[in-house]
């Protein structure tokens, strides 16, 4: 038997009082901490995908719906540019590197997209098992599609037209697996990777069977539906997406300044959301408050007894900082776990719609002050309470009996 | 082993009171007996160290109460004296075996084969995990005396432990305190105003 051990069988005599408290404490810390993570989190995944990107080039329509489809693979593309508009744009002097892509055929829902090499090199693509791709029609798998849909080596994968599972299932082609692509927490890890020549073949047969003998080269109308672009100075970024939406008709998007508008959009939503959370802590702070001075004037007989057994006014203080101690770092603990089970929640619903996932459990430097909110709350709340034990007069109480 | 001199206590210049001199050997068990209103209470707290007297001297065990400081006084409680309540009081989280384990927690001792051997002493022995408000009253009052001698006290100071139990139990209660007073070595100090209990010691005082 010890101070600790006592406070702890207090907390557990009176649960009913005590779970209010703490109820009150995991729902505040829980709430805030699942905001820091899924901020953090999207955050994350938006930078890591983001880089290498300074700038889009795609159809014209929204900004925003440019970045998420042809950056995050998230949203519909805008339309199809010409591959002969996109080739001016990337031989300009300013474009440092440029990659294209292209859509057209999904299987079970996973994107198929058609891209040069490079594309694989910017998300830092390694290859697990098999090769890259040499001849039309051959796919690279990311890990998530792999891992899902069971998919191995020498696989062949019945595409479907566009972009969504539910899309018109009629067979577009048959695509044959050879590699299968490392985990590399990117959005090509949601992606089944080939050549572009694969999905112009696709499109082509289908699209255009009347033109199969006419020279390519001569009649090129071939399309791409963006291209990804790094300049070669950053200084770039001011002039030449201007340029590009005012003199010719493609669009030019800023991803990193699209993403600062999206979170700008819902970090209102967020910050609102924490401050209530805030005044949810700080209301299960006051509750500990009264439970804690409750629990004293039903305790003051036993505080009179402990003391008369011989311990220290501190010792008896000590006990009360404790039992709230116990209370606020506990609750601390479970809005951690509440949190992260949110998280997990939250990423299992995002991987179903949109096939993204979250997936760090790690503790971030917000958390630690939470903590150190919990601890703070804990000894402000039992402060009183334990100043009025310290004062005591066990002889008037115990002659009071 | 006890000596007091010229005692006063006052509450907020109210209630005064004046105590006579007090002078006990070891080995003697002491009754102290009162009516109503002389302080009896007051005077039982003032010799556990829980009140300071205004003036005068309580010497106990060769040590001046009234020089010591109110840490001093706690440190002092636990290592020589048990009280046993008018009333008794417990810590109700706890068990009957937990209760003796956190006074002796707080003397710095740890000694399950001590609280094994008093509450078998005091036939309360099947009663050690049962927590303290599943008690009857007599098994209440045999832990509170538990309590008192767990930590080998020299001196128990008993507050009226009879006033409300008929002559049967009383002298029951009173047999078993002298008998555990003498079995773990300690002196006995009642104070009652319960005068059937005269009988039962050689030296007594009247308030």
């Amino acid at each position: 038997m010890n101070i600790f051990k006592l406070s702890i069988k207090n907390i557990f005599n009176k649960p009913l009082s005590s779970s209010i408290s703490l109820a009150l404490l995991v729902l505040g810390v829980g709430i805030i901490s699942l905001l820091l993570q899924l901020n953090t989190l999207i955050k994350d995944q938006m930078d890591n995908n983001l880089r290498g990107i300074d700038m889009v080039v795609g159809a014209k329509g929204s900004p925003l719906q440019l970045i998420l489809s042809s950056v995050y693979h998230i949203d519909s593309p805008t339309g199809n540019i010409s591959l002969a508009e996109a080739e001016t744009i990337s031989n300009n002097r300013m474009v440092g590197s440029s990659i294209k892509i292209l859509y057209g055929d999904n299987y079970k829902g996973f994107r198929i997209v058609g891209a040069e090499k490079k594309f694989i090199e910017l998300y830092k693509g390694v290859i697990k098992e098999g090769k890259d791709w040499d001849n039309p029609y051959e796919v690279l798998v990311g890990s998530k599609v792999y891992e899902k849909l069971k998919i191995n080596l020498g696989d062949e994968l019945i595409s479907s037209h566009g972009l969504r599972e539910t899309g018109q299932s009629h067979d577009e082609g048959t695509f044959k697996v050879v590699g299968l692509l490392k985990p590399s927490n990117s959005v090509i890890d949601q992606l089944i990777i080939t050549s572009p020549q694969s999905v112009w073949d696709i499109h082509e047969t289908h699209d255009h069977d009347e033109h199969e003998n006419e020279n390519e080269h001569e009649h090129d109308n071939r399309e791409i539906t963006a291209m990804l672009i790094k300049f070669k100075s950053p200084m770039n970024i001011i002039q030449f997406p201007r340029q590009i939406n005012e003199n010719t008709n493609l669009q030019a998007a800023v991803p990193s300044y699209e993403i600062s508008r999206l979170f700008k959009l819902f970090g209102f939503g967020i910050e609102t959301l924490s401050y209530l959370a805030y005044l949810i802590i700080i209301v299960s702070g006051f509750s500990l408050f009264i439970n804690l001075f409750n629990s004293m004037r039903e305790r003051k007989y036993e505080m009179a007894l402990i003391r008369t057994l011989g311990a220290s006014r501190f010792q008896l203080s000590t006990m009360i900082i404790f039992e709230s101690l116990v209370l606020t770092i506990s609750g601390f603990i479970l809005g951690l776990l509440f949190s992260r089970f949110g998280v997990m929640f939250v990423s299992s619903l995002m991987e179903e719609s949109i096939n993204y996932n979250l997936n760090s459990l790690k503790i971030l430097n917000e958390e630690y002050w939470l903590l150190g909110l919990s601890v703070l709350i804990g000894v402000v709340s039992s402060l009183i309470p334990a100043i009025q034990v310290y004062k005591m007069n066990i002889s008037k109480i115990l002659a009071d009996a | 082993m006890l000596k007091t001199k010229e005692v006063e206590f006052n509450y907020d210049n109210q209630m005064f009171f004046k105590f006579q001199n007090i002078d006990l050997n070891s080995n003697e068990n002491l009754l102290i007996i009162g009516e109503s209103g002389v302080g009896k209470t007051t005077l039982m707290h003032l010799l556990a160290g829980l009140l300071k007297s205004n003036s005068g001297s309580i010497k106990l065990f060769d040590k001046e109460l009234n020089q010591m400081s109110s840490y001093q006084l706690d440190s002092f409680r636990k290592n020589n004296i048990g009280i046993v309540f008018q009333r008794p009081h417990f810590v109700n989280s706890l068990t009957v075996k937990e209760n003796l384990q956190l006074a002796q927690y707080i003397a710095n001792k740890n000694d399950n084969t001590r609280i094994e051997s008093i509450l078998k002493n005091l036939n309360i022995f099947e009663k050690s995990n049962k927590k303290t408000n599943q008690l009857s009253q007599g098994e209440k009052q045999r832990v509170s005396i538990a309590l008192a001698i767990v930590n080998s006290p020299k001196l128990i100071l008993a507050d009226e432990p009879t006033s409300s139990l008929d002559d049967n139990n009383c002298s029951k209660v009173i047999k078993l305190l002298k008998k555990q007073a003498t079995d773990f070595g300690a002196q006995l100090i009642v104070i009652t105003h319960d005068s059937r209990l005269k009988k039962h010691f050689k030296k007594s005082i009247e308030l």
